[in-house]
């Protein structure tokens, strides 16, 4: 199941099918009859390179639009690509009044014009910013067109205070990463279509079941390797495949392996795309200082022995340098004790951040400190499905992931238990599922940690 | 949990005493709160059993349904309620004082300020636990939509005077209790455990008895002994000696004792009933109010240890010094409690069954603002909350070793000095970092230039704004060498959010304004082209779409069509005070 065959592939083009996903998502965009097109992308389908085209025709059929995107790096690289694609075309920027609003590189673009406020970009053909900040802009006509990104990563209540802006919209997302939450509790709103809590999209499609809904069928981003496993994992029923075959992409090193437990777990990697490095059971506080220098360890020997990368982007080996890399964590103090740990080892330029953080980013090779790892018990937070997605699928080469034996056996102690909520869809795969597919995958690619 | 509080968990596993997590009170705590100990019918939603009630801890009183199933006795029972809570409400509600609101003219649509009157003191509801609070909750919306006879002569079954006033006032108790930091109404186990440690299981701290014996073990002893003798301890009828603190009873209770009480006093009204008049009657009268009478010691035995542990509770926590911005919080709850009381007087209808999508979206973010408002706050107030702040890294203590004048490169150069400090904390500090220090009590900024090289502690950073407009600082918006300074990474006060559209024009992604059926709503993300919605039918859905209607899904079920049910009222800014 993990395995794509030969003849399973023969009859598939993934360009085709991208492509003819494309179309029929432009066209619906373009000429439907609803008020709303939502798109479900799994990761790394092309998500940006789909909303930057729509942009461009939606802008090229006289329809100027406003786009909404979750953060300022996100908008910042909307801009960006938009500015690449269409040099000419007038984009604004709307950003705000804190100091360093907006990547200083944009300031090299000439088309697009910045400012904090709405009314100085009145008439451009594309308006991009945060839904934050467009959800201060008042008084202004509404536009026609929207194109909401990262919409299942958007808090309801957040659609809610930008919807009046716009007639129209194609909302553009990943279903299966980390659901927006809240700080304080919601459950007296449970069940309702419009649960604020709840992400933007559900509550659009709880009140507009008819619009149509598009899927990117193709993952870019990752290999024949990860794409089976992610797909059946976190998209049970929205299966995707990966746009390269197993023989396009290569990960190499020049330096051979001590014979340690990361460089044997690096050597996996890079022969089967995934690497366990499993330590000994224990447990541990969340900063789980074993773990954590395993981690940091993996990292500088990933650096220090010459990788290179090689895939279907040209036949020249790149590489592989510290910003093609990224740690995952689940908890912000974790991310901190790596960022510390590299940092002991003279390591820089490694992204360390948390799954909320890495979701949306691509990076060559990932480390992922393990949610589980350590742990007495599972929350539901540690359980979240969409936390190990984001780690599991961050990746254009190889995972690996560092953990701490027992937690298959962790697992089954702790079932889900989360109460069933009447009204409210309930999410497949659950997270306690999605955990054992992984781990069970992972345990094949497993190497016991030796220093 | 954070690690501090799971430290100060260990402490307490092995000291056998429950460890202090704050160094003052974080809640406000009235000097005359109203407390209130409820029961309730086991395998009966919404049947009050009796309750305890009152300000004045030697003389509760006592409220019974003898027979929770007769739902006369209930509602006898819920307007003895609101004559016992009411008044309190009522002595608080005319004590004012002038204040200033923000409000938006309806005219030019300006923020303009308006004079009103804001009550100088707000009534405390406490109860034992959350269960309690969940059962203030479910009281609340079992009467706030009854009417009275006076309000609507028709109804079939009237409801007492005050009981719909009651409910009203309960369900806003019970909302207001939802928002993070607010006092109106307060769970006992939940004032307790914000400020101390068990060695026990959060689960096991929800037993009132239990917590209070790991506080404060009555013979000074071992509190984990004295909290498994309150949880486990039975005299020789099997009854349990620190019953549970409600509103559910004890089944051995409920099964030994309360079934065969109201048995007998079922059967003495039965016979009541079949006695014609004369001495029998006389006989059957005397042997229902003893049967009644025995009921009433039943509930006050099961009562009255709750209602002394509550106020045990209460004098614990008055020995803490109050926190030094408890009373802004507090304020926040005057008007919210003054706010309820305008609306209540001005003749506004009871709150709706469900909220609409405007408000909903609109009190969520007003308690996650007041969420992050309460964190920052206990911090800042508490140096022992801070200590647990700066453990995870989100704060440090620094000692200001030296002040580096310099300016910002613009064409009027401020004044953005560098201090360096020295710190053992171990801050999550990243490059341009934003930190904060509590200056007169308003929050100045800085951000984390760097690390002093070489020099293991010594931490740089450039101060950014409260320094006045002129090229010299202000004095004393500077700190000085020698200055111990706490600096939080996280912010003092938070933004509120942006505006949301009214609930008139919730827009169509959230299924359009609500109540409007058919015509206006229903096509609301369907077709755009044609002419649905175009004509209007007076009355019904006739335009619908084959798919369900949005706005009927938004709407819930209506447990009970034929009641004549007030329209939803609207909401206004004070509901999210």
């Amino acid at each position: 199941m993990t395995a794509t065959t030969a003849s399973d592939r023969a009859g598939f083009d993934p360009g085709a099918e991208a492509a003819r996903a494309t179309d029929a998502i432009l066209y619906d965009t373009l000429h439907g009859a609803y008020r709303g097109v939502v798109v479900d992308s799994p990761p790394g389908a092309g998500k940006s390179t789909l909303v930057v085209r729509a942009a461009l025709e939606l802008a090229a059929a006289g329809r100027p639009l406003m786009v909404v995107a979750q953060t300022n790096a996100q908008v910042d690289d909307l801009v960006s690509r938009l500015a690449e694609k269409a040099p000419d075309l007038p984009v604004g920027r709307l950003h705000s009044n804190d100091p360093d609003p907006y990547d200083p590189l944009l300031n090299e673009l000439p088309s697009v014009r910045k400012s904090a406020k709405a009314a100085d970009l009145a008439g451009l053909d594309v308006v991009v910013s945060t839904a934050a900040k467009w959800a201060h802009v008042q008084g202004v006509e509404p536009w026609r067109h929207a194109i909401v990104d990262e919409a299942y990563q958007m808090r309801s209540d957040a659609l809610l205070a930008v919807a009046g802006l716009f007639e129209r919209a194609l909302f553009v997302g990943d279903p299966g990463q980390l659901d927006p939450f809240s700080v304080v509790g919601a459950d007296q709103w449970a069940g309702l279509s419009y649960d604020p809590s709840s992400s933007a999209v559900a509550t659009l499609l709880a009140h507009n079941p008819e619009l149509p809904q598009h899927r990117l069928p193709v993952s870019w981003r990752l290999p024949a390797s990860a794409a089976p496993l992610v797909s059946d994992a976190f998209y049970p029923y929205t299966p995707f495949r990966s746009g390269t075959g197993p023989a396009d992409r290569r990960l190499t090193f020049a330096v051979p392996s001590d014979g340690s437990g990361p460089d044997r777990v690096v050597d996996e990697a890079a022969a089967s795309g995934w690497g366990l490095l499993e330590l000994p059971a224990r447990r541990t506080p969340r900063t789980d200082p074993e773990a954590v220098s395993a981690v940091a360890l993996v990292v500088r020997r990933l650096l220090e022995r010459g990788g290179a990368t090689a895939g279907e982007r040209g036949p020249q080996a790149a590489p592989l340098t510290a910003d093609r890399v990224a740690v995952g964590t689940a908890h912000r103090d974790q991310a901190a004790a790596v960022r510390a740990a590299l940092a002991g080892l003279g390591v820089t330029g490694v992204a360390v951040d948390t799954a909320n953080r890495l979701q949306g980013r691509e990076f060559d090779i990932t480390v992922v400190l393990h949610p589980l790892s350590g742990r007495p018990d599972a929350t539901a937070f540690h359980l979240e499905t969409g936390r190990l997605c984001v780690l599991a699928s961050r990746h254009r080469h190889a995972c690996i992931v560092v953990c701490r034996a027992g937690v298959p056996e962790l697992l089954d102690e702790h079932p889900s238990t989360e109460p069933v909520q009447l009204g409210v869809t309930i999410k497949f795969p659950d997270g306690w599922e999605a955990n054992h597919a992984v781990l069970s995958h992972l345990a094949e690619h497993r190497v016991p940690w030796q220093p | 949990m954070s690690l501090i509080n799971t430290l100060a968990r260990l402490e307490a596993v092995e000291s056998g005493r429950a460890q202090p997590l704050t160094t003052v009170r974080h809640r406000r705590l009235s000097e005359r709160p109203m407390v209130f100990v409820p029961l309730t019918t086991a395998g009966e939603a919404g049947a009050p059993l009796g309750a305890l009630v009152g300000t004045d801890r030697e003389s509760p009183r006592l409220l019974t349904v003898a027979q929770p199933r007769d739902r006369d006795l209930r509602f006898a029972f819920l307007a003895d309620l609101a004559e016992a809570l009411l008044p309190h409400l009522d002595s608080y509600a005319d004590d004012v004082e002038p204040a200033e609101r923000n409000e938006t003219d309806p005219e030019t649509g300006k923020r303009v300020k308006v004079e009103v009157d804001l009550c100088v003191d707000a009534p405390q509801l406490i109860v034992p636990n959350r269960p309690g609070i969940d059962f203030v909750r479910l009281l609340g919306r079992s009467m706030r939509f009854r009417r009275t006879a006076e309000q609507d002569p028709d109804t079939p079954y009237p409801a007492p005077a005050r009981v719909p006033l009651l409910g009203r006032w309960l369900t806003h108790y019970g909302e207001r209790a939802r928002v993070p930091g607010s006092s109106l109404l307060l769970a006992a186990t939940d004032l307790l455990n914000r400020h101390w440690a068990t060695g026990q299981s959060n689960l096991e701290d929800q037993h009132l008895g239990a917590l209070l014996a790991w506080i404060d073990p009555p013979d000074g002893g071992s509190g984990r002994d004295a909290a498994l003798r309150a949880e486990t301890d039975r005299d020789r009828r099997g009854q349990l000696l620190c019953p549970p603190a409600g509103p559910a009873t004890d089944p051995a209770f409920d099964n030994r004792l309360l079934a065969p009480a109201i048995d007998e006093y079922d059967r003495a009204r039965q016979s009541l009933g079949a006695a014609e008049d004369g001495p029998g009657a006389d006989e059957q009268l005397g042997r229902l109010t003893r049967a009644e009478r025995e009921i009433r010691a039943l509930l006050a035995s099961q009562a009255r240890p709750t209602w002394d542990a509550v106020w045990r509770g209460l004098d614990l926590l008055r020995e803490l010094p109050e926190g030094a911005r408890v009373a802004d919080r507090w304020t926040r709850d005057r008007w919210s409690f003054t706010g309820h009381r305008d609306r209540v007087r001005s003749g506004e209808p009871p709150q709706p069954r469900h909220d609409d999508a405007v408000t909903a979206a609109q009190k969520l973010a007003s308690r996650e603002t007041a969420q992050a408002q309460l964190e920052a706050q206990e911090a800042l107030d508490d140096p022992l909350v801070l200590a647990g702040r700066r453990l995870s890294g989100e704060a440090f203590i620094g000692e200001v070793t030296d002040v580096v004048m310099a300016y910002s490169e613009s064409k009027r150069p401020s004044p953005r000095p560098l201090i360096t400090l020295y710190s053992e904390d171990r801050p999550q500090l990243g490059e341009r970092t934003k930190v904060y220090r509590s200056l007169d009590g308003k929050p100045q900024s800085a951000e984390f230039v760097g690390r002093e090289p070489g020099g293991h502690g010594l931490l740089v950073v450039r101060l950014t704004d409260r320094m006045g407009r002129g090229k010299e600082p202000a004095e004393g918006s500077v700190p000085e060498k020698g200055e111990r300074i706490a600096w939080t990474l996280f912010e003092h006060d938070q933004r509120g959010g942006p505006k949301l559209p009214s609930t008139e024009e919730t827009p169509w992604t959230h299924g359009g304004p609500p109540g409007v059926e058919g015509a206006g709503a229903a096509p609301a993300g369907g077709p755009v082209a044609g002419d649905a919605g175009a004509a209007g039918p007076v009355l019904g859905a006739v335009h619908l779409p084959e798919s369900r209607t949005p706005a009927d899904d938004a709407r819930p079920p209506s447990p009970r069509p034929s009641l004549p049910l007030p329209l939803p009222d609207p909401v206004t800014e004070e509901d999210f005070l």
